[in-house]
């Protein structure tokens, strides 16, 4: 139980920074991957497709 | 009767006892107006629900007719309809407070149309009203086409829509009257924040149980934005409104919050309004309206997927680059900075995706002032969102802050962005929901687009001039380091760039009558749309 308030508050903010900075290279990679390119293809002709 | 008409019947039947009980143990006579308002449109409600089940007598409403998915527009037409309406109600009001800046006896001495009790009508009403009834029409609109699903629930998204209005005149009515929580872009009171976080949720769960039942496998971009819009709004209102009233038959309450954590939150709400109501949720319509007018899917699908998360990411820390140079701590501010910084990157991503949209079609803004109006305001969304980056670097602020910079460059976004995506959502939405071909005249789209546009460049040129020349003034010494100019000196300079920016309002506010008049012409006089065509005559093409 022996945390300061600065110990916890630069776990939290270091570990959050790095939590969310992987977490959007893994968007990133989501996006860009050649194998995703066909689906959002498709995806991008939704709006017009319609009936 | 279903569960969902009973429920809805008995909930606004209570809640019509209830504010009959507040209305008779009012405290002050504004609580008492307004408690009146809520049992009148409940009791409504509750005749609407049952009138409406008396006249469907016990058929079901089909989701589907010949296999096609049988939209439900009603609720869009009433929100389309009252978009325009709080529109012009809006613009109107920001004249009249514009020329009461230039001419300041012009309130007369009247308490209910003094600066300070129109403003945050203005405000709401052009942000809450016209935009909020826009944001509700357009993505109930997309996420049933996109989805290819009648949303569900007969009495739900009904609610929604007019409670949503119900909440915008209690509002609208408190401020006129001097009721307010004095929170920027929230002003509200409780009972009002109350209403509109049930009325909110049941938004959420509509929109939600629409993409639940979707035919499409893939979620469209647009209901991403417009999701991300709904659950922020909430947590933002939810968070900003924390407030204990004085009494519970009363209109007065007090924050949770105090200090500069009070700031810090407020601004965090007011920055996140800007960030998830007014770009998030107007960036729904560009993605979805768009591709639709142009014919042409959005430029790149991967771009939007990044668009999306970068602009999610960053525009929730911005908010303390309003507090520059105040009692918020340096860090927090340098912080505010630099995320605010930083989203010059995905606004700029959005803008280009939006833009490039066009690319190959670009000879139809010569002849499509409706797409015209749609391009035009993701240039504005460009302009503005590169402005405000600027400003929130600490230097800049230092000179732009408390100026009217800020209120030119929040009415480029507003006009120009907002505005100008929103009629265009509305000039393609009316004649889609109505069923007629397109609008009644493009011409007069033309007079509106050139109208408004001067209207526009007026207001914010005069703005700039105006603005940089006040916050030159306030700084500037003599050789012997005193202040060279009063306050007043500044406001008597400012005078006619005052007159400027009213008369660009004016421009505005006619550009918003004609379309009225458009719209209106398309409902009553409209081509109508052409029947499906038959078989034979499309396997002969």
């Amino acid at each position: 139980m022996g945390f300061t308030y600065e110990q916890v508050a630069m776990f939290a903010q270091q570990s959050v920074t790095i939590y969310f900075f992987v977490l959007f290279l893994a968007i990133l990679a989501y996006a860009l991957w050649p194998k995703n390119k066909e689906p959002f293809d498709h995806a991008a002709q939704i709006p017009l497709e319609e009936d | 009767m279903s569960l969902e008409e009973g429920g809805f019947a008995v909930f606004l039947g209570l809640l019509t006892l209830l504010c009959v009980l507040l209305a008779g143990k009012a405290l002050d006579p504004v609580f008492a107006f307004h408690a009146t308002i809520g049992a009148i449109a409940s009791a409504a409600g509750v005749y609407l629900i049952v009138k409406a089940y008396i006249d469907r007598a016990g058929k079901e409403v089909p989701a589907e007719i010949n296999g096609k998915p049988n939209y439900n527009y009603g609720p869009i037409k009433f929100a389309s309809i009252a978009a325009m309406f709080w529109g012009i109600a809006g613009f109107l009001v920001g004249v009249i407070i514009a020329f009461e800046l230039a001419f300041p006896n012009l309130s007369m001495g009247l308490e209910w149309i003094n600066f300070g009790r129109l403003r945050p009508l203005h405000t709401s009403a052009v942000i809450f009203a016209f935009g909020g009834n826009v944001l509700l029409a357009t993505s109930f609109y997309a996420v049933q086409r996109t989805c290819r699903v009648r949303m569900p629930g007969l009495v739900a998204p009904w609610f929604v829509i007019l409670g949503y209005n119900v909440f915008i005149v209690i509002a609208g009515t408190g401020y006129l009257l001097g009721v307010t929580s004095g929170k920027e872009y929230a002003e509200p009171e409780w009972y009002a924040d109350l209403w509109l976080t049930v009325v909110w949720v049941a938004y959420l769960l509509v929109f939600l149980a629409t993409l639940w039942k979707r035919k499409e496998p893939h979620i469209y971009v647009a209901n991403w934005f417009t999701l991300a819009m709904i659950v922020t709004i909430a947590m933002l209102h939810l968070v900003n409104n924390a407030e204990i009233p004085v009494s519970f038959f009363g209109t007065k309450s007090y924050v949770l919050w105090s200090g500069v954590q009070d700031a810090m939150v407020q601004w965090w709400y007011g920055h996140n309004a800007v960030g998830f109501f007014l770009t998030a949720g107007f960036l729904a319509i560009m993605y979805y309206f768009v591709p639709k007018r142009a014919n042409r899917p959005v430029y790149s699908y991967r771009l939007s997927i990044v668009h999306f998360w970068a602009l999610i990411f960053l525009y929730i820390w911005a908010g303390p680059h309003h507090l520059h140079y105040t009692a918020l701590p340096e860090w927090a501010s340098t912080l505010g900075m630099t995320f605010s910084v930083m989203l010059w990157m995905p606004s700029w991503g959005g803008m280009i995706n939006g833009l490039m949209t066009l690319s190959g079609a670009w000879d139809k803004l010569r002849t499509d002032p409706v797409l015209r109006m749609l391009v035009v305001s993701v240039a504005f969304y460009g302009m503005s969102t590169f402005e405000g980056p600027l400003m929130s670097i600490k230097a800049v602020n230092s000179l732009s802050h408390y100026t009217d910079w800020t209120i030119g460059h929040v009415h480029s976004g507003a006009l120009g962005w907002v505005g100008y995506v929103s009629f265009g959502a509305l000039y393609c939405l009316v004649p889609w929901v109505f069923g007629k071909k397109d609008v009644y005249s493009l011409k007069l789209v033309d007079w509106h687009f050139w109208i408004s546009t001067l209207g526009i460049v007026l207001y914010i040129s005069a703005m700039w001039v105006s603005g940089i020349m006040q916050g030159l003034m306030w700084r500037a010494y003599t050789s012997l380091g005193f202040l060279q100019y009063s306050f007043v000196e500044t406001v008597e300079a400012m005078h006619p760039y005052y007159v400027i920016r009213g008369l660009g309002g004016v421009l505005f506010l006619t550009g918003a009558l004609i379309m009225a008049v458009n719209l209106y012409l398309t409902i009553t006089r409209g081509e109508a749309e052409e029947a499906e065509p038959a078989g034979a005559l499309a396997a002969a093409e």
